[in-house]
């Protein structure tokens, strides 16, 4: 590394700053639909897996620990190139006339997260206690009313945290839709590595912002933990 | 377009799938992967140790550098972890290194964080009375760690361990990216190479890692069980 120049002003100005500036924006609108896409998908099949059904219950399962036992870069390369085959005709088009990197990525990353967030959801889910759902049956309400109204509300309460950690581990993984070409934050860090031969400013530029964004979620977090889990200081 | 599966391409290429190249060139493929997620996991084992026991030092100032260090660690991307392998392990070595020793130093890093709050949640599981009764028998406070502490903590963390190392196997795929050709990088050369199979190849090696991955995950509950069972009487 002798003879290596430090030269901070091609990340803080000029046209490779904006080129971070966009990644930034990328990552955090991937990870942003994403997780909301996630966090519905995950929600169903929580519900599934909890459901009195025997073969429905296996399906959830088998999609829990298939999606949460292979990587995700291979899920990314799935959904990319393999995906013509298993989706319908209309869709394929409809990608390829869109971002299809972009749709790639939300599809991989929402699919991956879904399984790690219904997990978290049932260990919400079967915090509350089992006389909930039993009072709310005799009272008249329907299993699917009782869960929607009454279990549901508390379970998401407790679930917020872990939630929120997997956002943040989402965002983290966001990170390997570069290998698709998504002009996300470390993908453009790269790219200014390979234009300026700056790679020690580029990539501590990415690693700061990621630092930031996880500070951020971890405060929110302890947070959130005080002031309403846990507003007088029980455990 | 011709939209039927044809998994011959999968038999036609597996020996490159298990073994890369060998014999004729380097080791490749689900051995490599293996091989890469084994050292690491080896590796971090002692890097969680160390790092673990930083983090709960009596001393205030290594106890917050430590948890400052892990904490930034677990705050970013395992693929930025890995970049900055790519450029400060050659700087370090004063040599070129070679693409999976970056992976190797990569992942040990990374997992060692990660490693280092099992640790330290499983000296925290074992109660003060255990420690306070050690000191009061004479030992000092590293022999009590070492001796009386660490090794009942150290059973409690067995199954996080295997699931860290079922995560490790998943991570090495990310080795992909600064060319080494374990797994999923000896699948995308097939995939370049056979063109018109991504599907079929792709779908393979997920269920390859599945396999592993989900048995390790089945090991881990079971001594979850186990451990719990042997608690209990």
């Amino acid at each position: 590394m002798s003879g290596y120049e430090f030269d901070w002003s091609v990340i803080t100005s000029g046209q490779y700053f904006w080129w971070l500036v966009s990644g930034v924006e990328i990552t955090v609108k991937l990870s942003l639909v994403s997780i909301v896409l996630a966090f519905l998908l995950g929600l169903l099949i929580a519900i599934l897996r909890m459901s009195p059904l025997g073969p429905v219950r296996w399906v959830a399962v088998g999609y829990l620990e298939f999606f949460r036992n292979t990587p995700l870069l291979v899920q990314i390369f799935f959904w990319y190139f393999g995906s013509y085959k298993i989706l319908p005709l209309f869709l394929n088009d409809w990608l390829n006339r869109h971002d299809f990197e972009f749709a790639s990525a939300v599809i991989a990353l929402t699919i991956y997260t879904s399984a790690f967030i219904a997990e978290d959801i049932r260990s919400g889910i079967r915090s509350i206690p089992k006389e909930q759902m039993e009072a709310a049956r005799s009272s008249g309400f329907s299993y699917v009313r009782a869960m929607q109204y009454i279990i549901l509300p508390q379970a998401v309460r407790i679930t917020i945290p872990p939630l929120i950690s997997q956002f943040l581990n989402l965002t983290k993984n966001s990170s390997l839709a570069m290998t698709i070409g998504v002009a996300e934050l470390t993908y453009q860090a790269r790219q200014v590595e390979s234009y300026t031969f700056k790679g020690f400013e580029a990539f501590t530029a990415a690693t700061l912002v990621y630092l930031v964004i996880s500070v951020v979620i971890t405060v929110m977090v302890t947070v959130y933990d005080r002031k309403v889990l846990n507003p007088i200081g029980m455990r | 377009m011709d939209t039927g599966f044809h998994f011959q391409v999968i038999w036609d290429n597996m020996a490159h799938f298990m073994i890369g190249r060998y014999p004729s060139g380097p080791v490749g493929g689900l051995l490599l992967t293996l091989y890469l997620a084994v050292v690491s996991c080896i590796l971090s084992f002692f890097g969680g140790m160390i790092l673990g026991l930083l983090c709960v030092s009596r001393n205030r100032l290594i106890r917050y550098a430590t948890l400052a260090f892990v904490n930034a660690v677990r705050g970013i991307p395992l693929l930025m972890v890995i970049f900055w392998m790519y450029f400060l392990l050659p700087w370090l070595l004063g040599r070129p290194a070679p693409e999976s020793w970056t992976v190797i130093a990569a992942l040990t890093l990374f997992t060692s964080a990660y490693m280092s709050q099992i640790v330290q949640a499983g000296i925290e599981s074992i109660p003060r009375g255990q420690m306070e009764a050690a000191l009061s028998t004479g030992l000092g406070h590293n022999q009590a760690m070492l001796y009386i502490i660490l090794p009942q903590a150290l059973r409690n963390m067995i199954p996080s361990f295997v699931n860290q190392f079922v995560s490790l196997i998943k991570d090495t795929s990310l080795a992909f990216i600064v060319g080494v050709s374990e797994l999923t990088h000896v699948a995308t050369q097939v995939n370049n190479r056979t063109m018109v199979y991504p599907t079929e190849i792709f779908a393979f090696i997920a269920v390859l890692y599945f396999i592993l991955c989900f048995a390790l995950t089945e090991l881990s509950r079971w001594l979850e069980r186990r451990l719990a069972w042997r608690k209990s009487i």
